[in-house]
Protein backbone atom coordinates (compact mmCIF):
# COMPACT_ATOMS: atom_id res chain seq x y z
CA UNK A 1 0.00 0.00 0.00
CA UNK A 2 1.10 3.49 -0.79
CA UNK A 3 1.14 6.68 1.28
CA UNK A 4 0.83 9.11 -1.67
CA UNK A 5 3.16 11.54 0.11
CA UNK A 6 0.78 12.13 3.03
CA UNK A 7 2.35 11.98 6.49
CA UNK A 8 -0.88 10.60 7.95
CA UNK A 9 -0.94 7.56 5.68
CA UNK A 10 2.83 7.01 6.01
CA UNK A 11 2.69 6.92 9.82
CA UNK A 12 -0.45 4.79 9.80
CA UNK A 13 1.10 2.18 7.50
CA UNK A 14 4.39 2.15 9.42
CA UNK A 15 3.04 2.10 12.98
CA UNK A 16 0.07 -0.22 12.55
CA UNK A 17 0.89 -2.70 9.79
CA UNK A 18 -2.17 -4.56 8.62
CA UNK A 19 -4.70 -2.11 10.03
CA UNK A 20 -5.28 -0.34 6.73
CA UNK A 21 -6.94 -2.35 3.99
CA UNK A 22 -6.85 0.30 1.28
CA UNK A 23 -5.46 3.79 0.86
CA UNK A 24 -6.01 6.47 -1.72
CA UNK A 25 -5.47 10.19 -2.06
CA UNK A 26 -7.76 10.99 -4.95
CA UNK A 27 -8.68 14.66 -5.31
CA UNK A 28 -6.11 15.44 -2.62
CA UNK A 29 -7.98 13.83 0.28
CA UNK A 30 -5.79 11.31 2.13
CA UNK A 31 -8.04 8.35 2.82
CA UNK A 32 -7.52 5.02 4.57
CA UNK A 33 -9.97 2.15 4.77
CA UNK A 34 -9.26 0.35 8.03
CA UNK A 35 -10.35 -2.84 9.70
CA UNK A 36 -13.30 -1.98 11.94
CA UNK A 37 -11.89 -4.07 14.78
CA UNK A 38 -8.81 -1.83 14.85
CA UNK A 39 -10.56 1.53 14.42
CA UNK A 40 -9.93 2.80 17.95
CA UNK A 41 -6.26 1.83 17.70
CA UNK A 42 -6.00 3.81 14.46
CA UNK A 43 -7.77 6.88 15.83
CA UNK A 44 -5.61 6.77 18.95
CA UNK A 45 -2.45 6.71 16.83
CA UNK A 46 -3.67 9.60 14.69
CA UNK A 47 -4.51 11.64 17.77
CA UNK A 48 -1.40 10.96 19.84
CA UNK A 49 1.37 10.70 17.25
CA UNK A 50 3.74 13.68 17.54
CA UNK A 51 4.00 14.01 13.80
CA UNK A 52 0.25 13.87 13.12
CA UNK A 53 -1.62 15.41 16.09
CA UNK A 54 -5.14 15.01 14.71
CA UNK A 55 -6.82 16.75 17.63
CA UNK A 56 -10.22 17.38 16.05
CA UNK A 57 -12.69 14.76 14.89
CA UNK A 58 -14.65 17.09 12.67
CA UNK A 59 -17.18 14.68 11.21
CA UNK A 60 -18.60 11.20 11.58
CA UNK A 61 -21.05 9.89 9.04
CA UNK A 62 -21.97 6.71 7.21
CA UNK A 63 -22.64 5.70 3.63
CA UNK A 64 -25.14 3.03 2.60
CA UNK A 65 -23.73 1.24 -0.44
CA UNK A 66 -26.66 -1.13 -1.04
CA UNK A 67 -26.52 -3.67 -2.76
CA UNK A 68 -22.78 -4.01 -2.14
CA UNK A 69 -21.51 -6.12 0.76
CA UNK A 70 -20.39 -5.16 3.31
CA UNK A 71 -23.18 -2.68 3.07
CA UNK A 72 -22.15 0.28 5.22
CA UNK A 73 -19.10 2.45 5.50
CA UNK A 74 -18.60 4.62 8.56
CA UNK A 75 -16.56 7.69 7.63
CA UNK A 76 -14.47 9.81 10.00
CA UNK A 77 -12.95 13.14 9.01
CA UNK A 78 -10.09 14.37 11.16
CA UNK A 79 -8.33 17.69 11.23
CA UNK A 80 -5.12 18.68 12.93
CA UNK A 81 -5.01 22.20 14.27
CA UNK A 82 -1.21 22.34 14.90
CA UNK A 83 -0.30 20.70 11.57
CA UNK A 84 -3.20 21.98 9.43
CA UNK A 85 -3.82 18.74 7.59
CA UNK A 86 -6.74 16.37 7.20
CA UNK A 87 -7.32 12.67 6.86
CA UNK A 88 -10.39 10.53 6.17
CA UNK A 89 -10.73 7.15 7.86
CA UNK A 90 -13.34 4.68 6.71
CA UNK A 91 -14.41 1.33 8.14
CA UNK A 92 -16.77 -1.16 6.54
CA UNK A 93 -19.69 -2.48 8.56
CA UNK A 94 -21.82 -5.43 7.39
CA UNK A 95 -25.61 -5.37 7.44
CA UNK A 96 -25.94 -8.52 9.61
CA UNK A 97 -23.84 -7.07 12.41
CA UNK A 98 -24.18 -3.30 12.14
CA UNK A 99 -21.89 -2.14 14.91
CA UNK A 100 -18.53 -0.54 15.46
CA UNK A 101 -16.57 0.75 18.45
CA UNK A 102 -17.45 4.20 19.69
CA UNK A 103 -14.83 6.97 19.50
CA UNK A 104 -16.37 9.04 22.30
CA UNK A 105 -13.63 8.14 24.78
CA UNK A 106 -11.04 9.64 22.40
CA UNK A 107 -13.05 12.49 20.94
CA UNK A 108 -16.10 13.86 22.81
CA UNK A 109 -17.26 15.42 19.54
CA UNK A 110 -18.13 11.91 18.36
CA UNK A 111 -20.97 11.75 20.90
CA UNK A 112 -23.68 13.57 18.97
CA UNK A 113 -22.41 12.59 15.54
CA UNK A 114 -22.49 8.88 16.43
CA UNK A 115 -25.98 9.34 17.82
CA UNK A 116 -26.96 10.82 14.48
CA UNK A 117 -25.47 7.88 12.57
CA UNK A 118 -27.33 5.45 14.85
CA UNK A 119 -30.51 7.44 14.33
CA UNK A 120 -30.37 7.67 10.55
CA UNK A 121 -28.46 4.49 9.58
CA UNK A 122 -29.04 2.12 12.47
CA UNK A 123 -25.37 1.44 13.10
CA UNK A 124 -24.67 0.79 16.78
CA UNK A 125 -21.60 2.21 18.49
CA UNK A 126 -20.23 -0.11 21.16
CA UNK A 127 -19.30 1.70 24.34
CA UNK A 128 -21.21 4.89 23.54
CA UNK A 129 -22.33 6.49 26.83
CA UNK A 130 -25.78 7.57 25.68
CA UNK A 131 -26.84 6.09 22.35
CA UNK A 132 -30.24 7.74 21.88
CA UNK A 133 -31.69 8.98 18.64
CA UNK A 134 -30.55 12.54 17.94
CA UNK A 135 -32.82 14.03 15.30
CA UNK A 136 -35.83 11.73 15.28
CA UNK A 137 -38.00 10.61 18.18
CA UNK A 138 -37.73 7.34 20.07
CA UNK A 139 -41.00 5.94 18.62
CA UNK A 140 -39.78 6.33 15.05
CA UNK A 141 -39.49 3.00 13.26
CA UNK A 142 -36.55 2.29 11.02
CA UNK A 143 -33.57 4.35 9.96
CA UNK A 144 -34.48 6.73 7.16
CA UNK A 145 -31.14 7.30 5.45
CA UNK A 146 -30.86 3.61 4.59
CA UNK A 147 -31.37 3.20 0.88
CA UNK A 148 -34.17 0.67 1.41
CA UNK A 149 -36.22 3.12 3.48
CA UNK A 150 -38.72 4.60 1.01
CA UNK A 151 -38.64 8.37 0.79
CA UNK A 152 -42.43 8.61 0.70
CA UNK A 153 -43.04 6.58 3.85
CA UNK A 154 -44.93 8.58 6.45
CA UNK A 155 -45.00 7.90 10.18
CA UNK A 156 -47.20 9.48 12.83
CA UNK A 157 -45.53 12.31 14.72
CA UNK A 158 -45.45 11.30 18.33
CA UNK A 159 -44.96 14.02 20.88
CA UNK A 160 -42.43 13.92 23.71
CA UNK A 161 -43.28 11.60 26.57
CA UNK A 162 -42.78 13.91 29.52
CA UNK B 1 -22.60 24.64 43.91
CA UNK B 2 -24.87 23.51 46.70
CA UNK B 3 -25.31 19.83 47.49
CA UNK B 4 -28.35 18.29 45.86
CA UNK B 5 -30.08 17.52 49.13
CA UNK B 6 -29.32 19.46 52.29
CA UNK B 7 -29.01 17.68 55.61
CA UNK B 8 -31.78 18.79 57.90
CA UNK B 9 -30.79 21.50 60.29
CA UNK B 10 -32.07 22.12 63.80
CA UNK B 11 -35.08 24.39 63.94
CA UNK B 12 -34.07 27.49 65.87
CA UNK B 13 -37.35 29.35 66.11
CA UNK B 14 -39.60 31.25 63.75
CA UNK B 15 -37.19 34.17 63.26
CA UNK B 16 -34.20 32.05 62.25
CA UNK B 17 -33.57 33.56 58.84
CA UNK B 18 -30.15 31.95 58.42
CA UNK B 19 -31.61 28.48 58.19
CA UNK B 20 -31.00 26.79 54.85
CA UNK B 21 -34.19 26.02 53.01
CA UNK B 22 -34.84 22.48 52.00
CA UNK B 23 -35.02 22.45 48.25
CA UNK B 24 -35.52 19.77 45.70
CA UNK B 25 -34.28 19.78 42.17
CA UNK B 26 -36.81 20.89 39.66
CA UNK B 27 -37.04 19.79 36.05
CA UNK B 28 -38.03 22.54 33.66
CA UNK B 29 -38.85 22.12 30.00
CA UNK B 30 -37.77 25.06 27.85
CA UNK B 31 -39.01 24.90 24.32
CA UNK B 32 -39.23 23.52 21.70
CA UNK B 33 -41.01 26.80 21.07
CA UNK B 34 -39.99 29.32 23.67
CA UNK B 35 -40.28 33.11 23.34
CA UNK B 36 -36.79 33.70 24.73
CA UNK B 37 -34.97 31.48 22.29
CA UNK B 38 -34.87 31.82 18.56
CA UNK B 39 -34.71 28.40 17.04
CA UNK B 40 -36.73 25.29 17.65
CA UNK B 41 -34.84 23.37 20.30
CA UNK B 42 -35.81 21.87 23.61
CA UNK B 43 -33.82 22.24 26.79
CA UNK B 44 -34.52 19.86 29.61
CA UNK B 45 -33.07 21.75 32.56
CA UNK B 46 -32.56 20.35 36.03
CA UNK B 47 -32.51 23.27 38.39
CA UNK B 48 -31.36 23.75 41.94
CA UNK B 49 -33.03 27.02 42.78
CA UNK B 50 -31.86 29.20 39.92
CA UNK B 51 -28.74 27.19 39.10
CA UNK B 52 -28.48 24.66 36.32
CA UNK B 53 -27.47 21.23 37.60
CA UNK B 54 -28.02 19.30 34.41
CA UNK B 55 -28.94 20.22 30.91
CA UNK B 56 -30.12 18.02 28.09
CA UNK B 57 -30.32 19.67 24.71
CA UNK B 58 -32.80 17.98 22.39
CA UNK B 59 -32.59 18.88 18.73
CA UNK B 60 -34.35 17.57 15.66
CA UNK B 61 -37.61 19.53 15.65
CA UNK B 62 -36.81 20.94 12.21
CA UNK B 63 -35.56 17.69 10.72
CA UNK B 64 -36.97 17.41 7.23
CA UNK B 65 -34.72 14.84 5.61
CA UNK B 66 -32.35 17.15 3.78
CA UNK B 67 -29.84 14.40 3.05
CA UNK B 68 -32.49 11.89 1.97
CA UNK B 69 -34.04 14.45 -0.36
CA UNK B 70 -30.66 15.35 -1.88
CA UNK B 71 -29.91 11.68 -2.47
CA UNK B 72 -33.04 11.27 -4.58
CA UNK B 73 -32.64 14.21 -6.98
CA UNK B 74 -29.96 15.38 -9.36
CA UNK B 75 -26.86 17.26 -8.24
CA UNK B 76 -28.40 20.56 -9.31
CA UNK B 77 -31.63 19.92 -7.42
CA UNK B 78 -29.74 19.83 -4.15
CA UNK B 79 -28.63 23.46 -4.38
CA UNK B 80 -32.01 25.05 -3.46
CA UNK B 81 -32.16 22.73 -0.44
CA UNK B 82 -28.81 24.01 0.77
CA UNK B 83 -30.36 27.50 0.83
CA UNK B 84 -32.71 26.26 3.51
CA UNK B 85 -29.97 25.04 5.83
CA UNK B 86 -28.82 28.28 7.37
CA UNK B 87 -31.40 30.78 6.23
CA UNK B 88 -29.34 33.71 7.48
CA UNK B 89 -26.42 32.95 5.22
CA UNK B 90 -27.73 30.81 2.39
CA UNK B 91 -24.90 31.65 0.00
CA UNK B 92 -22.32 30.01 2.25
CA UNK B 93 -24.14 26.67 2.16
CA UNK B 94 -24.59 26.94 -1.64
CA UNK B 95 -20.88 27.60 -1.89
CA UNK B 96 -19.79 24.68 0.26
CA UNK B 97 -21.95 22.25 -1.72
CA UNK B 98 -20.83 23.58 -5.11
CA UNK B 99 -17.16 23.55 -4.10
CA UNK B 100 -17.49 19.88 -3.15
CA UNK B 101 -19.19 19.01 -6.46
CA UNK B 102 -16.56 20.99 -8.36
CA UNK B 103 -13.89 19.07 -6.49
CA UNK B 104 -15.42 15.82 -7.75
CA UNK B 105 -15.64 17.21 -11.28
CA UNK B 106 -12.15 18.76 -11.00
CA UNK B 107 -13.40 22.10 -12.25
CA UNK B 108 -11.60 25.42 -11.90
CA UNK B 109 -13.98 28.39 -11.94
CA UNK B 110 -13.09 31.69 -13.70
CA UNK B 111 -11.51 34.42 -11.64
CA UNK B 112 -14.44 36.81 -11.93
CA UNK B 113 -16.76 34.12 -10.62
CA UNK B 114 -14.50 33.57 -7.61
CA UNK B 115 -14.55 37.25 -6.64
CA UNK B 116 -18.33 37.33 -7.00
CA UNK B 117 -18.61 34.25 -4.81
CA UNK B 118 -16.39 35.80 -2.15
CA UNK B 119 -18.42 39.01 -2.20
CA UNK B 120 -21.74 37.20 -1.90
CA UNK B 121 -20.48 34.99 0.91
CA UNK B 122 -19.14 37.95 2.89
CA UNK B 123 -22.46 39.77 2.54
CA UNK B 124 -24.10 36.60 3.87
CA UNK B 125 -21.70 36.45 6.77
CA UNK B 126 -22.57 40.04 7.70
CA UNK B 127 -26.30 39.22 7.61
CA UNK B 128 -25.71 36.19 9.81
CA UNK B 129 -23.65 38.03 12.42
CA UNK B 130 -26.15 40.90 12.47
CA UNK B 131 -28.94 38.45 13.18
CA UNK B 132 -26.94 36.83 15.94
CA UNK B 133 -25.98 40.08 17.68
CA UNK B 134 -29.34 41.77 17.08
CA UNK B 135 -31.40 38.83 18.26
CA UNK B 136 -29.18 38.40 21.31
CA UNK B 137 -29.93 42.00 22.29
CA UNK B 138 -33.63 41.43 21.73
CA UNK B 139 -33.64 38.38 23.95
CA UNK B 140 -31.83 40.37 26.62
CA UNK B 141 -34.73 42.85 26.42
CA UNK B 142 -32.96 45.54 24.38
CA UNK B 143 -35.13 46.50 21.44
CA UNK B 144 -33.17 49.48 20.04
CA UNK B 145 -29.92 47.73 19.07
CA UNK B 146 -32.00 44.97 17.49
CA UNK B 147 -33.56 47.57 15.20
CA UNK B 148 -30.13 48.97 14.26
CA UNK B 149 -29.01 45.44 13.48
CA UNK B 150 -32.13 44.70 11.47
CA UNK B 151 -31.79 47.91 9.47
CA UNK B 152 -28.26 46.89 8.53
CA UNK B 153 -29.46 43.39 7.74
CA UNK B 154 -32.24 44.73 5.52
CA UNK B 155 -29.65 46.75 3.61
CA UNK B 156 -27.48 43.63 3.31
CA UNK B 157 -30.41 41.63 2.02
CA UNK B 158 -31.32 44.41 -0.42
CA UNK B 159 -27.87 44.08 -1.91
CA UNK B 160 -27.99 40.30 -1.91
CA UNK B 161 -31.29 40.68 -3.76
CA UNK B 162 -29.66 42.96 -6.33
CA UNK B 163 -26.88 40.44 -6.73
CA UNK B 164 -28.76 37.13 -6.52
CA UNK B 165 -32.41 37.95 -7.24
CA UNK B 166 -33.68 36.78 -3.87
CA UNK B 167 -33.28 38.09 -0.36
CA UNK B 168 -33.03 35.02 1.81
CA UNK B 169 -32.93 31.85 -0.27
CA UNK B 170 -30.54 33.20 -2.84
CA UNK B 171 -29.71 30.03 -4.84
CA UNK B 172 -26.89 32.10 -6.33
CA UNK B 173 -23.95 29.72 -6.59
CA UNK B 174 -24.13 27.10 -9.33
CA UNK B 175 -21.91 24.17 -10.12
CA UNK B 176 -19.03 25.72 -12.04
CA UNK B 177 -20.06 29.32 -11.56
CA UNK B 178 -22.67 31.72 -10.32
CA UNK B 179 -26.17 32.48 -11.59
CA UNK B 180 -25.20 35.74 -13.27
CA UNK B 181 -22.81 38.66 -13.07
CA UNK B 182 -23.57 41.61 -10.80
CA UNK B 183 -26.06 44.12 -12.25
CA UNK B 184 -25.12 47.57 -13.55
CA UNK B 185 -24.81 50.12 -10.79
CA UNK B 186 -24.12 47.50 -8.14
CA UNK B 187 -20.62 48.68 -7.12
CA UNK B 188 -21.79 52.26 -6.41
CA UNK B 189 -24.81 51.09 -4.46
CA UNK B 190 -22.72 48.57 -2.55
CA UNK B 191 -20.12 51.18 -1.60
CA UNK B 192 -22.90 53.36 -0.18
CA UNK B 193 -24.13 50.28 1.68
CA UNK B 194 -20.70 49.64 3.17
CA UNK B 195 -20.52 53.23 4.46
CA UNK B 196 -24.05 53.11 5.89
CA UNK B 197 -23.46 49.74 7.54
CA UNK B 198 -20.32 51.07 9.21
CA UNK B 199 -22.44 53.92 10.63
CA UNK B 200 -25.08 51.51 11.86
CA UNK B 201 -22.46 49.28 13.43
CA UNK B 202 -21.08 52.36 15.19
CA UNK B 203 -24.57 53.17 16.51
CA UNK B 204 -24.94 49.55 17.58
CA UNK B 205 -21.57 49.72 19.28
CA UNK B 206 -22.51 52.95 21.10
CA UNK B 207 -25.61 51.50 22.72
CA UNK B 208 -24.42 47.96 23.33
CA UNK B 209 -20.70 47.34 23.73
CA UNK B 210 -20.15 49.25 26.96
CA UNK B 211 -23.71 49.07 28.18
CA UNK B 212 -23.59 47.99 31.81
CA UNK B 213 -26.58 45.63 31.64
CA UNK B 214 -25.38 43.99 28.45
CA UNK B 215 -21.82 43.58 29.72
CA UNK B 216 -23.02 42.12 33.02
CA UNK B 217 -25.20 39.59 31.25
CA UNK B 218 -22.45 38.51 28.84
CA UNK B 219 -19.15 38.75 30.67
CA UNK B 220 -18.03 35.47 32.28
CA UNK B 221 -21.17 33.64 31.20
CA UNK B 222 -21.07 30.58 28.97
CA UNK B 223 -17.30 30.26 29.31
CA UNK B 224 -15.60 27.61 27.21
CA UNK B 225 -11.85 27.04 26.99
CA UNK B 226 -9.72 26.27 23.96
CA UNK B 227 -9.14 22.60 24.84
CA UNK B 228 -12.86 21.90 25.31
CA UNK B 229 -13.55 23.54 21.96
CA UNK B 230 -10.99 21.34 20.24
CA UNK B 231 -12.23 18.16 21.92
CA UNK B 232 -15.76 18.95 20.77
CA UNK B 233 -14.53 20.02 17.29
CA UNK B 234 -16.09 23.45 17.82
CA UNK B 235 -15.11 25.96 15.13
CA UNK B 236 -15.97 29.48 14.06
CA UNK B 237 -16.39 32.52 16.32
CA UNK B 238 -16.85 30.22 19.31
CA UNK B 239 -13.37 28.74 18.91
CA UNK B 240 -11.85 32.10 18.01
CA UNK B 241 -13.29 33.68 21.16
CA UNK B 242 -10.96 31.40 23.15
CA UNK B 243 -7.90 32.82 21.40
CA UNK B 244 -7.37 30.16 18.74
CA UNK B 245 -7.14 31.93 15.36
CA UNK B 246 -8.47 29.04 13.23
CA UNK B 247 -10.24 30.42 10.19
CA UNK B 248 -10.47 28.21 7.11
CA UNK B 249 -10.24 31.31 4.94
CA UNK B 250 -6.65 31.62 6.23
CA UNK B 251 -5.82 28.00 7.11
CA UNK B 252 -6.97 26.41 3.84
CA UNK B 253 -7.64 29.35 1.52
CA UNK B 254 -10.33 28.56 -1.02
CA UNK B 255 -11.46 30.82 -3.89
CA UNK B 256 -9.34 33.98 -3.81
CA UNK B 257 -9.08 34.46 -0.04
CA UNK B 258 -5.29 34.18 -0.21
CA UNK B 259 -5.24 37.39 -2.24
CA UNK B 260 -7.45 39.37 0.14
CA UNK B 261 -6.20 41.46 3.01
CA UNK B 262 -8.21 40.82 6.18
CA UNK B 263 -7.58 40.03 9.83
CA UNK B 264 -8.93 37.23 12.01
CA UNK B 265 -10.14 38.64 15.34
CA UNK B 266 -9.69 36.48 18.42
CA UNK B 267 -10.89 36.73 22.00
CA UNK B 268 -9.10 35.71 25.17
CA UNK B 269 -11.59 34.45 27.76
CA UNK B 270 -14.06 32.47 25.67
CA UNK B 271 -17.18 33.97 27.25
CA UNK B 272 -20.25 35.40 25.55
CA UNK B 273 -18.82 38.91 25.59
CA UNK B 274 -15.75 37.74 23.65
CA UNK B 275 -17.97 36.00 21.15
CA UNK B 276 -19.94 39.22 20.71
CA UNK B 277 -16.76 41.25 20.15
CA UNK B 278 -15.37 38.68 17.69
CA UNK B 279 -18.60 38.79 15.68
CA UNK B 280 -18.66 42.58 15.53
CA UNK B 281 -15.06 42.73 14.39
CA UNK B 282 -15.70 40.03 11.80
CA UNK B 283 -18.44 42.18 10.32
CA UNK B 284 -15.96 45.05 9.93
CA UNK B 285 -13.48 42.67 8.29
CA UNK B 286 -16.19 41.37 5.96
CA UNK B 287 -17.00 44.92 4.91
CA UNK B 288 -13.31 45.37 4.09
CA UNK B 289 -13.40 42.20 1.99
CA UNK B 290 -16.53 43.39 0.14
CA UNK B 291 -14.75 46.64 -0.76
CA UNK B 292 -11.72 44.75 -2.07
CA UNK B 293 -14.00 42.50 -4.13
CA UNK B 294 -15.72 45.52 -5.69
CA UNK B 295 -12.36 47.06 -6.61
CA UNK B 296 -11.12 43.80 -8.10
CA UNK B 297 -14.32 43.16 -10.05
CA UNK B 298 -14.15 46.64 -11.56
CA UNK B 299 -10.49 46.14 -12.38
CA UNK B 300 -11.13 42.76 -14.01
CA UNK B 301 -13.83 44.10 -16.29
CA UNK B 302 -16.53 41.99 -17.94
CA UNK B 303 -15.72 38.33 -18.37
CA UNK B 304 -17.15 34.85 -18.00
CA UNK B 305 -18.67 33.92 -14.64
CA UNK B 306 -19.21 30.25 -15.49
CA UNK B 307 -16.92 27.51 -16.68
CA UNK B 308 -17.50 26.51 -20.27
CA UNK B 309 -17.69 22.83 -19.44
CA UNK B 310 -20.52 21.03 -21.26
CA UNK B 311 -20.89 18.61 -18.35
CA UNK B 312 -22.37 21.29 -16.10
CA UNK B 313 -23.27 24.28 -18.26
CA UNK B 314 -26.36 24.55 -20.36
CA UNK B 315 -25.78 25.78 -23.89
CA UNK B 316 -26.72 29.35 -24.83
CA UNK B 317 -30.45 29.78 -25.46
CA UNK B 318 -30.03 31.19 -28.95
CA UNK B 319 -28.20 28.08 -30.05
CA UNK B 320 -30.68 25.75 -28.35
CA UNK B 321 -33.51 27.16 -30.44
CA UNK B 322 -31.63 26.97 -33.73
CA UNK B 323 -29.30 23.97 -33.64
CA UNK B 324 -29.92 20.28 -33.15
CA UNK B 325 -26.84 19.38 -31.08
CA UNK B 326 -27.43 22.11 -28.52
CA UNK B 327 -31.11 21.22 -28.32
CA UNK B 328 -30.19 17.61 -27.48
CA UNK B 329 -27.60 18.79 -25.00
CA UNK B 330 -30.09 21.09 -23.29
CA UNK B 331 -32.71 18.32 -23.19
CA UNK B 332 -30.32 15.88 -21.59
CA UNK B 333 -28.95 18.47 -19.17
CA UNK B 334 -32.45 19.33 -17.95
CA UNK B 335 -34.00 15.88 -17.80
CA UNK B 336 -30.99 13.93 -16.55
CA UNK B 337 -28.76 16.50 -14.92
CA UNK B 338 -24.98 16.46 -14.93
CA UNK B 339 -23.12 13.21 -14.37
CA UNK B 340 -20.43 13.47 -11.75
CA UNK B 341 -17.40 11.11 -11.87
CA UNK B 342 -17.38 8.33 -9.29
CA UNK B 343 -15.48 9.13 -6.14
CA UNK B 344 -15.71 10.93 -2.83
CA UNK B 345 -14.80 14.45 -1.82
CA UNK B 346 -14.98 16.68 1.22
CA UNK B 347 -14.91 20.44 0.87
CA UNK B 348 -15.41 22.94 3.65
CA UNK B 349 -15.87 26.68 3.91
CA UNK B 350 -15.67 29.01 6.89
CA UNK B 351 -19.33 29.79 7.42
CA UNK B 352 -20.61 32.31 9.94
CA UNK B 353 -20.81 29.55 12.56
CA UNK B 354 -17.67 27.63 11.72
CA UNK B 355 -16.61 24.86 9.41
CA UNK B 356 -19.46 24.05 7.04
CA UNK B 357 -18.43 21.05 5.00
CA UNK B 358 -19.97 18.73 2.48
CA UNK B 359 -18.92 15.11 2.07
CA UNK B 360 -20.18 13.76 -1.22
CA UNK B 361 -20.03 10.28 -2.67
CA UNK B 362 -20.81 9.69 -6.33
CA UNK B 363 -21.10 6.44 -8.26
CA UNK B 364 -20.75 8.20 -11.59
CA UNK B 365 -24.48 8.69 -12.14
CA UNK B 366 -26.62 11.82 -12.14
CA UNK B 367 -27.90 11.15 -8.59
CA UNK B 368 -25.62 11.45 -5.54
CA UNK B 369 -25.09 8.36 -3.40
CA UNK B 370 -24.36 10.41 -0.33
CA UNK B 371 -24.72 14.08 0.54
CA UNK B 372 -23.50 14.77 4.03
CA UNK B 373 -23.59 18.27 5.44
CA UNK B 374 -21.27 18.83 8.38
CA UNK B 375 -23.40 21.32 10.29
CA UNK B 376 -21.43 23.69 12.53
CA UNK B 377 -24.63 24.64 14.40
CA UNK B 378 -25.15 21.08 15.63
CA UNK B 379 -21.55 20.43 16.53
CA UNK B 380 -21.12 23.77 18.32
CA UNK B 381 -24.24 23.06 20.36
CA UNK B 382 -22.91 19.78 21.79
CA UNK B 383 -20.68 21.30 24.55
CA UNK B 384 -23.50 23.56 25.76
CA UNK B 385 -24.28 21.44 28.89
CA UNK B 386 -20.61 21.67 29.90
CA UNK B 387 -20.64 25.45 29.43
CA UNK B 388 -23.67 25.94 31.65
CA UNK B 389 -23.20 23.56 34.59
CA UNK B 390 -23.71 25.60 37.72
CA UNK B 391 -24.66 28.75 35.85
CA UNK B 392 -27.90 30.68 36.31
CA UNK B 393 -30.85 29.72 34.17
CA UNK B 394 -30.83 33.28 32.79
CA UNK B 395 -27.32 32.70 31.37
CA UNK B 396 -28.70 30.03 29.10
CA UNK B 397 -30.32 32.68 26.90
CA UNK B 398 -27.22 34.69 25.86
CA UNK B 399 -25.12 31.53 25.64
CA UNK B 400 -27.59 29.95 23.27
CA UNK B 401 -27.75 33.19 21.27
CA UNK B 402 -24.02 33.40 20.78
CA UNK B 403 -23.66 29.73 19.90
CA UNK B 404 -26.09 30.81 17.17
CA UNK B 405 -27.74 27.50 16.56
CA UNK B 406 -29.81 27.73 13.40
CA UNK B 407 -32.52 25.09 13.36
CA UNK B 408 -32.51 24.59 9.61
CA UNK B 409 -28.84 23.72 9.57
CA UNK B 410 -28.70 21.92 12.91
CA UNK B 411 -31.58 19.55 12.21
CA UNK B 412 -31.42 19.40 8.40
Amino acid sequence: MEDFGHASLRRLLAALPGAAQETHARLGDATALVDRARLIEVLQLLRDDRELQFDMLTDVTAVDLLPRTPRFEVVYHLYSLPRNHRVRIKARVPEEDPQIDSAVSLYPSANWMEREVWDLYGIRFRGHPDLRRLLLYEEFEGHPLRKDYPKERRQPLVGPRN
Amino acid sequence: MAEPYFPSEPFRGEDDFERDLHTQHQIVNMGPSHPATHGTVKFLVELDGENIVNLDVQVGYLHRGFEKECESGTWYQAIPYTDRLNYNSAVLANLAFCLAVEKLLELETPERCQWLRVMASELSRIADHLTRCGAACLELQAMTPFLYGIEARELTWDHLEMLCGARVTSNFIRIGGVKHDMPAGFPESCRAYVARTRELLRDFDDVVTSNRIFVDRLRDTGVIDRETCIRYAVTGPMLRSTGEPLDLRKAEPYLVYDRIDFDVPVGSVGDNYDRYLVCVEEMHQSLRIVEQCLTQLEKLGPGPVNVLDPRVRWPAKGRVFNRMEELIQQFKAVTEGPRVPAGEAYAAVESANGELGFYLVSDGSAVPVKVRCRPPSLINLAPMPDMLKGAYLADLIPTFDFINMVGGECDR
